[in-house]
């Protein structure tokens, strides 16, 4: 089902179906074009889906950006060993909804981008890793399957191509980490969600000790328009050095939050005023996190003439992400935003490396302790320096992932934190926001 | 141990799933759906999983406290999960959080003396535009208010 109204200003590439009866049965996909990108892809050599895949500038939707035609590259083509196909949905980046609607709408687009990357590197089975409060999911994918099965889109000799795949959806259990690649794949083999060292990457050592492609879910499901339509039509959907649509999440203090498609390099402000309709009770805009809770937040200032795309972000030292956009009015409390990101990086930090594990631990207590009023005024510059230790210091992005916004709202909103100094409780905890609750603690 | 039907073919399904000798991938998923039916992870059940994917019960009890979603104490028939994470904070979630500790009598991971509701703040669950939103065991309840947790739980503690 959809949960928000779509926005005229959408550019419905794969969520086209979105919204259609029964968009997820095969019937539906198979009456629109479905698996004809498959067909296409399997009349053409392995390398010449890679370079349609390069030509799109399809990079990874789940937040990293890596360019996905160069990812598939880099599995060894000689390898004797069999190849896997893993598809990351354990979407779990604070701000993040996008992959639950593209699999609950259309899991057979996904099921085909995986197949068509199967094509590109010689790979026979994958797994779908959904997230474990994504139990419904479980079933959508399981039932997309089992139809895939019965009307001979998986398994032996796929539509007599001479092709044969795999798929299998596989649940985690709560881990925000094993959205990290190498972590997943520690999960898919039934351990702890500990990131593994690389290299070797997954492209060559990665589930079961064998090649591996893993992307994200929005990142397969691009691939079945672009061997379609060819990858250069996709590319000029968006800005020139990343091509096509992004899936992009408005969460926090907006009017119609919603998972909407726009192109790469959609303004800021037409998002947040036309499709978002702005900011509710006619509040202003403060602040906003473009791409999920680790990306460093930029203010309303920032945001003027910003586009959302990789280096219109990167120009503004933050990042695309994995398109979570959190809009914050001119109410919030930057200071207990922070603590709130920070408590959660805390909490799923998975412990190994020392930098994450002790200062995620550290910024919790410090930012707590600071927004309930027991701050002081080096404890300023110590959680700017916490962050700015960790930053580079850890085997996976999670301790980046907390040390991204901490630097960047201490060195924005630090006139924030020092009004926290006044010795009372947080100072923008205004009467008027929301609903009024007494608290148990207070 | 036995397990239901269902659970034995889903069992069944999860070990063919992998490549040979591969048995234990099947583990993390294999102790959710376990957890569904038994309440939570029991000794009998850590001990009944870990030797059907072939581990040992230390092994399985490594796995199972890396992951949020499994317990070792029951939870509630209900299992109400509320999200204060940025996009639900935003949105009030904390405001709610503090709503449904205070109507319930009880705080985090703990459970109505009945057993009928148990309570978790959980981390985002991927419902950040629909925020604040909750999740009773595995439905997802979106823009939810006091009011309508209030009418939530009437409805659920009504229905035994």
């Amino acid at each position: 089902m959809l949960y928000n109204e779509p926005s005229p200003l959408e550019t419905k590439v794969l969520s086209r179906r979105f919204g259609a009866p029964n968009s997820a049965s095969i019937d539906t996909y198979l009456a629109d074009q479905g698996y004809q990108a498959f067909r296409k892809a399997a009349g053409m050599k392995p390398e010449e889906i890679i370079e349609q895949v390069k030509i799109s500038n399809l990079r990874g939707r789940g937040g990293a950006g890596f360019p996905t035609g160069m990812k598939w590259s880099f599995v060894p083509r000689t390898s004797p060993k069999p190849k896997y196909i893993v598809v990351n949905g354990d979407e779990s980046e604070p701000g993040t909804c996008k992959d639950r609607v593209l699999i609950e709408n259309d899991p057979h687009q996904l099921i085909e981008g995986v197949l068509i990357a199967g094509l590109a590197v010689d790979a026979h089975a994958g797994y779908v890793y959904i997230r474990g409060e994504y139990r419904y999911l479980i079933e959508v994918m399981e039932k997309a399957i089992g139809e895939a099965y019965a009307k001979g889109w998986l398994g032996k000799n796929i539509q007599g191509t001479g092709f044969d795949f795999d798929l299998y959806a596989h649940s985690g259990a709560g881990a925000y980490e094993c959205g990290e690649e190498s972590a997943l794949l520690e999960s898919l083999e039934g351990k702890r969600g500990i990131p593994r060292i690389r290299p070797p990457f997954p492209a060559v050592v990665g589930a079961f000790q064998c090649p591996t492609v893993l992307n994200n879910v929005e990142t397969y499901c691009a691939v079945p328009a672009i061997i379609r339509d060819g990858g250069a039509a996709f590319a000029a959907l968006g800005v020139p050095k990343a091509g096509g649509t992004k899936m992009t999440c408005l969460t926090g203090n907006i009017n119609k939050p919603g998972v909407y498609e726009l192109r790469l390099g959609f303004p800021v402000a037409q998002m947040i005023e036309e499709v978002g309709g702005g900011i509710p009770r006619g509040r202003r805009l403060k602040a906003m996190i473009p791409g999920g809770s680790s990306c460093p937040v930029l203010t309303a200032k920032e945001c003027e003439g910003a586009t959302m795309d990789y280096d219109s972000m990167s120009a503004r030292k933050t990042m695309l992400g994995s398109g979570g956009v959190i809009v914050m009015d001119d109410q919030t409390c930057m200071v207990k935003a922070l603590m709130r990101i920070i408590r959660f990086y805390a909490h799923e930090s998975c412990g190994w490396c020392i930098p994450c594990r002790e200062g995620t631990t550290w910024l919790r207590k410090i930012l707590v302790r600071f927004h309930e009023g027991g701050g002081t005024r080096s404890d300023i510059d110590l959680i700017g320096d916490i962050g700015k230790n960790m930053l580079g210091r850890t085997f996976c992005p999670l301790g980046d992932a907390a040390a991204m916004p901490t630097i960047s709202f201490v060195e924005k909103f630090r006139e924030e934190f020092e009004d926290h100094l006044a010795g009372k409780p947080c100072p923008y905890e205004h009467a008027d926001h929301g609903i009024e609750v007494l608290s148990l603690s207070r | 141990m036995t397990f239901s039907p269902q659970l034995e073919a889903r069992f069944e399904k999860l070990l063919k799933s992998y490549p040979p000798g591969r048995q234990r991938s099947a583990l993390v998923p294999m102790l959710l759906y376990a957890q569904d039916e038994v309440g939570s992870m029991t000794d009998e059940l850590i001990d009944e999983v870990a030797q059907r994917v072939g581990v040992t019960p230390l092994q399985v009890n490594e796995v199972l406290s890396y992951y949020s979603m499994l317990h070792r104490k029951p939870m509630g028939k209900y299992h109400v999960q509320i999200c204060t994470n940025i996009s639900c904070l935003l949105n009030d979630g904390d405001k709610l959080w503090e709503h449904a500790c205070k109507r319930l009598g009880i705080g985090n991971k703990e459970v109505t003396p009945d057993g009928q509701v148990s309570l978790e703040e959980v981390e985002c669950m991927g419902a950040c535009s629909w925020a604040p939103a909750i999740q009773v065991n595995y439905d997802f309840h979106h823009f939810i208010t006091p009011e309508k947790l209030d009418q939530l739980l009437d409805s659920l503690t009504k229905k035994q």
